[in-house]
């Protein structure tokens, strides 16, 4: 065992971590969770709820999980009796000045305040007679509502916005049992990564306004994905309705996202419920798209691809999972092949307090991903190209000015009524990235797996299913 | 001395010497009287042997804790690598203490001399005195003092810095007084890491009370086997200490006891006694923050810091607080929790719900509208405030309350049974 290991027990088991480890995450690798609020560790440990107190023997008193180190030979003991008794008070003092208004909050269900006061709290309150604090509601910024009531200052929010946004809007404002969190009054909580605050309040102090209201934590699936609104990569969560997205959150990655997204990511999923989606393949027949099933589609593709020769173009989205640009290029084995894609581009916005973690200028999931696959950012020469090629591939992109003389084959999830798509030979509708399996290369060139998180339309299929099936009925070989 | 008193016969006067002698804030008055001598001997000296001198003395820290000075000083890094800092704690706020703020007002040089004395012996190059904001008076003589004794050029490559409070009590905590130092707001940290390892500006810093310094000058210039002899009672607790007496007594003011003085004279001999026909109650020995000590307690007390100890209290700052049989210690419990949660900083769950919590039960029991369950909830409150937090400041809370409720029981229940008639309390 190497040296800078460190053992120690945990309620009886003993647990070897490195040296410098906090009690709290010691306690979690023994599957302890140790109750706390403003222990985040994503954030500096400011050690002020003192929630998570343990005992820890020949220690005099007891001490915080979250501040203290682990050293050889530790016993800490999270349920002995002045350990519980101590939580237990936190918890009711926690909640003399709360509202208990879980049912009209959009937290409960997921509010870290219930969870304990159900895991140890007290059945009643001993704060009967007296009135409790009382502050109006406050808009802190585009997508933040602050609910002073309900907040049980444990700061996360001031740290966050003091230490990893470096941008420090927000502090503890007034004394003693009269303090809120306030904010600049010349400020606004608008920076590029403040709805972080929302998911690091642990309590419903901290709103979205965008989710107000919008759903009860309960009714939620939750589905691992990937962030599409840049090439960053952040690894994302999406929270499914009745099979409609209805907010994304942060799902920790301490390599790539750590704990936080940006807010241009957590806004941009509104797209993925579209109602006007293809739910049909379609195919011309008498210079008309008429709506068929996949048989008669598929076979017209293959007419398509085996009836020509020459040159190939695909123009694809850089949001298209990697294993359908993968197909669209195996494709056209015979052919001779030119595949790009375009980049919306927007303003990088860097968090400054975590290394290499921005809201990158490039605004697509999968761009690396494609270039990795022989995919061209010199989208005008492909266009040009198009223009006389034998077959052109679209994919998922209904903005593509795409002209040809050849054949046009249209794998997408909208046709909108100016699309350049509409010219196309055949129509593959695809599922998008809420609807299928699939992985993404970020700009660091890491392969990330998103999964299904609702089912896609109609007769709407994942794309590399579609160009899967296209490849078999053609023998396209196996990649390599 | 007792000032504004004569100096009585029993008083041990070191610190107190030249209070009421205006000449003594003078630079030239100063050094006429001695002044600035211990400072030029120390500066001769190496750094390692004034921390010894001052060990060998048993000076205790003045501002309430009693650690040992020298120990502290000798925490510090032996060799400095970073810049080293010298704070010294003259945000006296505790109710009940007026020592330091006399010590300022008289002998600004004296303080001056010991800060540079400590700065010295702890290889700092700035050495920050943080005034309480209300300090008005003292901070014009420190200013002036200070400007006087820089022409002088006597404190040679240190810089003594003057910082002014801005009315927070808790900027009296150590910790907090860097926060409020570095322009933050003033919270106390978490410790570890202490602050000799990282203070102020996160290097190291050693922080010291005015008393503590102010008593450093004598010690090099009298010698410290002198200062370890003046002691009545416990050998662990030497030199002389400044008490502030306030309250029921005919005499209230700063008096100058050798440590181990007993209580009982200083309350009754020194500071006058009760009023005529009052008898003492009880006794807040050591600064508001500090267990209730009844009369009996009161009266077998030797003011040191074991002293005190024994008799379920503690030392302190030396501020005592002195209730005749006209109080009511109901009320008096409730305005010191009131006080403290008025100034707990909001950081900790326990001192920021608490403080309040506890300041409406008793509210409620002066009202009348208590009920006999409330003593409980009162001491376990107590008991879940009591070493649980960043700092002491809901110990403080708690220590009045709870050696009221189990001393003067009776007075709460007096208003809980209807007893009593109920005070408003706004």
């Amino acid at each position: 065992m190497p040296d800078d290991l460190i053992n120690l027990t945990i309620d009886g088991v003993p647990v070897s971590v490195p040296k410098g480890t906090l009690v709290i995450e010691a306690a979690k690798q023994t599957g302890v969770l140790v109750s706390h609020y403003c222990y985040h560790p994503g954030l500096p440990v400011a050690g002020v709820c003192r929630m998570c107190l343990v005992e820890i023997e020949k220690a005099p008193k007891l001490q915080i999980a979250c501040a203290t180190q682990v050293t050889e030979g530790m016993v800490v003991k999270t349920q002995s009796a002045p350990a519980k008794d101590a939580r237990q008070s936190v918890l009711e003092l926690l909640l003399i000045n709360h509202p208990l208004d879980c049912p009209i909050c959009d937290q409960a269900g997921e509010c870290e305040l219930q969870d304990f006061v159900f895991q140890e709290g007290r059945a009643g309150t001993r704060y009967a007679e007296y009135a409790k604090r009382f502050n109006p509601v406050e808009d802190f910024g585009p997508d933040v509502l602050y609910v002073p009531n309900r907040c049980i200052l444990c700061t996360r929010c001031v740290r966050f916005m003091e230490d990893v946004a470096q941008e420090p809007v927000l502090n503890v404002s007034e004394r003693g049992d009269r303090a809120f969190i306030g904010i600049h009054p010349e400020a606004r909580l608008d920076h590029p990564w403040a709805g972080n605050v929302v998911d690091l309040c642990p309590v419903g102090s901290l709103l979205s306004k965008d989710f107000l209201h919008k759903a009860r934590a309960w009714e939620l699936d939750k589905t691992a994905s990937i962030c599409t609104g840049c090439s960053q990569g952040c690894n994302v969560t999406l929270d499914t309705r009745d099979e409609v997205v209805v907010r994304v959150r942060p799902r920790p990655n301490l390599e790539v996202n750590r704990y936080f997204i940006c807010d241009h990511g957590r806004a941009n999923y509104r797209w993925m419920n579209r109602g006007d989606r293809i739910e049909a393949p379609l195919v011309r027949r008498d210079g008309e798209l008429h709506a068929t099933d996949w048989d008669e589609a598929f076979a017209r593709v293959l007419g398509i691809l085996r009836g020509a020769s020459g040159k190939a173009v695909a123009l694809v989205s850089p949001g298209a999972s990697s294993e359908a640009l993968s197909l669209a290029r195996r494709l056209f084995a015979a052919f001779e092949w030119t595949g790009a894609f375009q980049v919306v581009m927007g303003e990088e916005a860097p968090l400054v307090g975590v290394p290499n973690l921005a809201l990158r200028a490039e605004r697509a999931p999968n761009a690396k991903g494609a270039e990795q696959l022989g995919y061209t950012r010199d989208y005008a020469a492909a266009l040009k190209a198009a223009e006389s090629a034998a077959v052109v591939l679209v994919l998922d992109d209904a903005e593509c000015a795409v002209k040809t003389a050849g054949a046009l084959i249209y794998a997408g999830t909208t046709l909108p009524p100016d699309s350049a798509a509409r010219a196309a030979d055949v129509v593959l509708p695809i599922a998008n990235v809420a609807e299928e399996d699939g992985t993404f290369v970020n700009r660091d060139g890491r392969v990330q797996r998103y999964y299904q998180a609702k089912p896609a339309p109609g007769m709407a299929r994942p794309a590399a299913w579609v160009l899967g099936e296209v490849a078999a009925a053609l023998g396209v070989p196996e990649a390599a | 001395m007792g000032f504004p008193h004569k100096p009585h016969p029993k008083e041990t006067v070191v610190l107190s010497q030249y209070f009421g002698d205006p000449e003594a804030r003078s630079h030239k008055g100063w050094v006429k009287r001695g002044g600035y001598e211990a400072l030029a001997q120390a500066l001769k000296m190496q750094p390692g042997e004034v921390v010894e001198v001052v060990k060998e003395s048993g000076l205790r820290g003045r501002g309430g804790a009693g650690f040992p000075t020298g120990l502290k000083w000798s925490f510090m890094p032996k060799e400095k690598k970073k810049p080293h800092y010298l704070c010294v704690n003259a945000d006296e706020s505790e109710p009940g203490t007026f020592k330091d703020r006399e010590i300022m007002r008289w002998t600004p040089h004296a303080l001056l001399e010991g800060t540079a004395i400590a700065a010295h012996a702890i290889q700092a190059d700035i050495a920050y005195i943080y005034i309480r904001g209300e300090f008005t008076e003292p901070w014009t003589i420190m200013e002036k003092a200070l400007a006087e004794a820089n022409a002088a050029g006597v404190f040679g490559k240190i810089k003594i810095v003057l910082h002014r409070g801005a009315g927070a009590y808790i900027c009296g905590e150590e910790t907090a007084l860097m926060n409020s130092i570095e322009g933050k707001r003033g919270n106390p940290r978490i410790k570890p890491p202490f602050p000799a390892a990282v203070g102020l500006f996160g290097m190291p810093t050693t922080i010291n009370n005015v008393e503590t310094l102010a008593a450093v000058p004598p010690i090099l210039k009298r010698g410290a086997a002198w200062y370890k002899g003046l002691c009545l009672s416990n050998p662990k607790s030497t030199g002389t200490k400044l008490f502030s007496v306030c309250g029921h007594v005919q005499r209230p003011g700063n008096y100058e006891v050798t440590m181990g003085f007993p209580l009982k004279e200083l309350l009754y001999e020194l500071s006058g006694g009760m009023g005529a026909g009052r008898t003492l109650k009880a006794c807040i020995p050591g600064g508001s923050s500090v267990p209730i000590l009844n009369r009996e307690e009161t009266e077998s007390t030797l003011l040191d810091y074991e002293g005190v100890v024994a008799q379920g209290s503690m030392l302190g700052s030396g501020g005592v607080i002195v209730f005749d049989d006209s109080a009511d210690m109901v009320y008096q419990i409730m305005r010191l929790a009131r006080f403290y949660a008025h100034e707990s900083c909001a950081q900790c769950t326990q001192c920021r719900e608490g403080t309040a919590w506890t300041t409406k039960i008793l509210e409620r029991i002066l009202g009348g509208q208590g009920k006999i369950q409330d003593l409980d909830l009162l001491l376990d409150l107590s008991e879940n405030m009591t070493g649980k937090t960043i700092c002491v400041l809901s110990d403080s809370c708690a220590a009045p309350v709870v050696s009221g409720i189990k001393k003067f029981k009776n007075e709460f229940e007096d208003y809980i049974a209807g007893r009593r008639k109920p005070v408003m309390v706004a």
